[in-house]
């Protein structure tokens, strides 16, 4: 792995119900996928709003994945349809804020489907990767190195 | 209530730049239940101009607070201090509310974040529509209590149009004639006649044709 992709940070919002399981199962399964990701646990995908994918990105994060039930199979009926609407709108903010949109995605994933989940962690890796760290990392390490001069 | 529709961020940079120390400031009323204007909208903005000027080299800070009523004397006091320590206000309250801080702070820039649209009610869950004109001269009574002023697209006051189709406006085939609403209200209702009376041409002076407009109650002034 290079230098350029440890440096790199993706937080995956998991559902407990479905994605979290199926990582947690990655994990069983010996399935390899990069330690950049920072896993968060979530009651349901629903329960996320835009502020946190913002956050997300403001505090770092080069990426972010929203990880939820396959449609249809949401343990609270339509947590991951919110969560899908959410995501899109926030998507659209990023993009008139200046950061690529790509950089936010929904997945579905359900418990039993560990590979998936790798492939999507290594999609977003690699879709990151391709695009470059994001630019406001850039400017809080800019922003840090003024601050002792 | 007053609804209203968020700037997109472009157009708040356009307005904010050159300014370093940003106020957005949400009110807790209208905007809020619209979800344009309300702590939650504050802080999606506030987040969003912080990433478009970190990404971008604006260099704002932004800082967020959310007020009761924007409208309200009272109100705006509480964010006295909050507005003297920024360069900038961006109000995220309804037209009025940008007036009346601007008003109150008469050396600090205050800027409108949202575009103010109509006086509207919730229809279902993130759909709102215009129910009022705020034409000064109410006439829902006659109407059976469905306004042809603000749903009816060519204002007719005596009958439909005649170029609906179905139940549909001629103008926007997506919303429902107002004039078939009527007349299906007013039947429900048993008030059909009223159809019968011819109205006059209704007293635009008081609506906004007639400047800007100034209610004063002599009993409630001290």
């Amino acid at each position: 792995m290079s230098s350029n992709n440890l440096e790199m940070t993706v937080v995956a919002f998991c559902c407990h119900y479905c994605a979290y399981a199926a990582a947690d199962l990655a994990g069983s399964m010996r399935l390899q996928y990069p330690s950049n990701i920072r896993i968060i646990r979530t009651p349901c995908t629903g329960r996320l709003e835009v502020e946190y994918f913002l956050k997300a990105f403001e505090n770092g994060a080069d990426g972010v994945i929203v990880a939820g039930c396959e449609e249809g199979s949401c343990h609270f009926k339509e947590g991951n349809l919110i969560a899908k609407r959410r995501v899109n709108y926030t998507r659209k903010l990023l993009s008139e804020s200046g950061l690529e949109m790509e950089r936010l995605r929904m997945v579905n994933v359900s418990a039993a489907n560990a590979r998936l989940f790798t492939d999507y962690v290594n999609e977003m890796i690699e879709t990151v990767r391709k695009l470059g760290p994001s630019p406001l990392k850039q400017a809080k390490r800019l922003m840090q190195q003024e601050i002792p001069s | 209530m007053i609804v209203a529709e968020r700037k997109t961020i472009p157009e708040l940079v356009d307005i904010l730049l050159g300014h370093k120390r940003i106020l957005v400031l949400g009110c807790g009323t209208c905007v809020t239940v619209c979800l344009a204007g309300g702590e939650r909208e504050v802080s999606i903005i506030s987040s969003a101009l912080r990433i478009t000027s970190r990404a971008q080299g604006f260099g704002f800070e932004v800082k967020e607070l959310t007020i009761e009523r924007q409208c309200d004397n009272v109100f705006i006091e509480q964010a006295a201090e909050a507005i003297e320590k920024s360069d900038a206000v961006l109000s995220l309250g309804c037209g009025a509310g940008v007036q009346a801080i601007a008003e109150r702070y008469l050396k600090k820039p205050v800027y409108a974040g949202l575009n103010t649209a109509f006086l509207g009610i919730l229809e279902e869950r993130g759909v709102w529509t215009e129910k009022c004109a705020a034409c000064g001269s109410c006439v829902l009574h006659e109407y059976g209590g469905i306004c042809p002023v603000t749903r009816c697209a060519k204002h007719m006051l005596n009958g439909p149009c005649g170029s609906s189709r179905e139940d549909r406006c001629e103008v926007r085939p997506d919303r429902a004639c107002a004039w078939q609403l009527i007349y299906q209200r007013l039947k429900g209702i048993g008030q059909l006649d009223r159809l019968n009376q011819i109205d006059l041409p209704k007293k635009w002076s008081s609506s906004l044709s007639g400047g800007p407009r100034v209610i004063i109650r002599e009993d409630h002034r001290i």
